[in-house]
């Protein structure tokens, strides 16, 4: 007999794990007959995993920690035994920005410093000229899209609540908001900064991986008391989930892969768009450059599915420096909690090993990120909303 | 201020028939302060002009997320909180979000005073799928007929059969096949597309 489970999704390409888990039968094989259910708002995934009209879901890694502390909402404890995906976000600016960043660039155009440094330079001379400030457009107040962003900016001398406007913008609607001049910039998730170049309207100007080499981006959620009730069910899902990034992972399957997320009820856009992402090799200007990574969407190699406790505690510490919440030793152990290697582990039946804390994040800028020091750590970064 | 008379609510809806429903309900209700808002460029901008009390928007429009930004301390006017933080009353959350509807409610104004007005966006938005269903089901159901109406008439037309022939040549076609008869027929005007 089958456990019927309804999982909620948005559709972007890091959902990749869990539409191929499903749709290629390995939800299945486990015993798990699950019904995918795409919805339009993280608020409705994250309501609907509350109250139990989800039995998982698709969630951005911070709404599970904020859902956990209760920060900006109700307070349902989450756990995470899935990362579904390290990076794939990308910073796409209008040619005008991109123009006006390279006037002002000293150095390599993939240089976060270097654009960060040009992007201060252009917000200055707007601010003398009595100009608008500029907007970006970012997807949640709980995203990493949010982070990135701030992180970025702020390492130039941009005070991301000063000096420019940070607006959100379901993902949907970024590209048009983009064409109609009503957002500069946005940092948003696959295809969406694809479909802003291919239309002309857009320039990539990062991949996240420039800004950190890795962040925790989509995790596997289920609600902690669901999961303490159902182990078994966790187990076979996760093992699902295990078996599907894999095979998304082979390049030979990459083409499929791509299909099958490009159905028209799953992400509903060109599979050719889909597996750019896929393989790290992007169009990043309508000219046709390209440019290939291979830190762009990591969905399973490298060790990226096993939820690091480490990123949880970097999300956290950026709640904290941007004025989301205060910094509380109980908190930070609770944030930690949420990602949840143990599970993982069991799944996949051997013990995985753990990140060396030090390096887990890679930022461009700051130093090295220490979770056991969050307050010494964020004492670093003069631009930021806490104040020790 | 408004909140001890009638509070000011704003409807965020990209459907005009359904807002329509809403905001006549809610007058009928006795809740004289209500605007609509169908645009949702400048959401935010819009919905701080209006300084509404209670904010209701539908469940399929994406602009939820950015009535989230609302939630953060820094950019916030005032500080609406979301419905769903009524713990207690797990009922209406259900209720809620099984017809589609979500409210913010702005501090200041009672939980109590919320309720009613949460009640009424449920069963307004339960009566518009309603009738929506009933639309889509009579539009289906005159579809059908017409094309079983030429159908018929090309069977008539070409097996020189009657009326009354050609229908019960459908129907019969229809149960062995398994098939609804607007199927049949639409397939029988495929074909005779094809064939022309």
């Amino acid at each position: 007999m089958s456990t019927p489970l309804h999982i909620g999704f948005i559709p972007l390409v890091d959902a990749a794990a869990l539409i191929v888990a499903v749709d290629k039968g390995f939800a299945a094989a486990e015993g798990l007959d699950v019904t995918l259910v795409r919805e339009v708002s993280w608020s409705n995934v994250r309501d609907k995993l509350n109250i139990g009209m989800f039995d998982a879901a698709h969630l951005l890694a911070p709404v599970a920690i904020a859902s956990s502390l209760g920060l900006g909402h109700v307070k349902v404890p989450i756990v995470a035994p899935f990362n579904l995906g390290l990076n794939g976000n990308a910073i796409t600016v209008s040619p005008a920005l991109h123009a006006a960043i390279m006037a002002e660039i000293d150095g390599d155009p993939f240089d976060p410093m270097a654009t960060a440094l040009a992007l201060a330079r252009v917000v200055a001379t707007r601010r003398q000229s009595g100009a608008e400030p500029l907007t970006f457009g970012m997807t949640f107040p709980f995203s990493t899209h949010n982070y990135q962003l701030r992180f970025w900016m702020a390492a130039g001398g941009v005070d991301p609540d000063e000096d420019v406007r940070l607006v959100i913008l379901p993902p949907p609607y970024m590209v048009d908001s983009l064409r109609n001049g009503h957002v500069d910039a946005f940092c948003v998730g696959a295809p969406w900064n694809s479909i802003a170049v291919d239309l002309g309207i857009g320039r990539i100007l990062h991949f996240v991986s420039d800004i950190l080499i890795s962040a925790a981006e989509k995790v596997l959620a289920v609600r902690r008391d669901w999961s303490e009730k159902n182990p078994d069910v966790v187990t076979a899902l996760v093992r699902a989930h295990i078996r599907a990034a894999e095979f998304i992972e082979e390049p030979e399957n990459r083409a499929e892969a791509a299909r099958i997320l490009g159905q028209t009820e799953r992400i509903g856009v060109d599979p050719e768009v889909i597996q750019r992402t896929l393989d790290g090799r992007l169009k990043i200007a309508s000219d046709g450059t390209m440019r290939e990574s291979g830190r762009y969407l990591l969905v399973g190699r490298e060790g990226a599915a096993r939820p690091d406790p480490a990123q949880a505690a970097w999300l956290y510490a950026q709640m904290v420096r941007w004025g989301q919440t205060a910094l509380r030793p109980d908190a930070l152990r609770t944030a930690m909690g949420v990602f949840r290697p143990d599970l993982y582990d069991i799944a996949s039946g051997h013990r995985g090993k753990a990140s060396d804390a030090s390096d887990a994040i890679g930022a461009f800028a700051g130093p090295a990120f220490n979770p056991e020091d969050i307050a010494g750590h964020l004492a670093a970064f003069r631009i930021g909303r806490w104040k020790p | 201020m408004s909140a001890e008379s009638s509070p000011k609510i704003v409807i965020v809806d990209e459907s005009p028939i359904r807002a329509a429903i809403l905001e006549e309900g809610l007058r009928e209700a006795g809740f004289t302060s209500v605007v609509h808002i169908s645009e949702m460029q400048s959401l935010l901008a819009r919905i701080y002009a209006l300084d509404p009390d209670v904010i209701v928007i539908d469940l399929e429009n994406p602009s939820r997320d950015v009535l989230e930004q609302m939630f953060q301390v820094s950019r916030a006017v005032r500080r609406p909180i979301a419905m769903f933080v009524d713990q207690s009353d797990a009922a209406s959350i259900q209720a809620s979000v099984d017809a589609g509807v979500s409210a913010y409610i702005v501090d200041g104004l009672k939980k109590e005073r919320l309720k009613p007005i949460l009640d009424l966006c449920i069963s307004r938005f339960n009566a518009f799928s309603k009738l929506q269903d009933e639309l889509d089901r009579a539009k289906s159901a005159l579809e059908d007929r017409k094309v079983i109406d030429r159908a018929k008439g090309i069977l008539m037309k070409l097996k020189g059969l009657t009326e009354e022939e050609a229908y019960v040549l459908l129907r019969s076609t229809a149960m062995r096949e398994k098939k609804k008869i607007g199927e049949i027929a639409q397939s029988i005007l495929t074909a005779s597309e094809l064939l022309k």
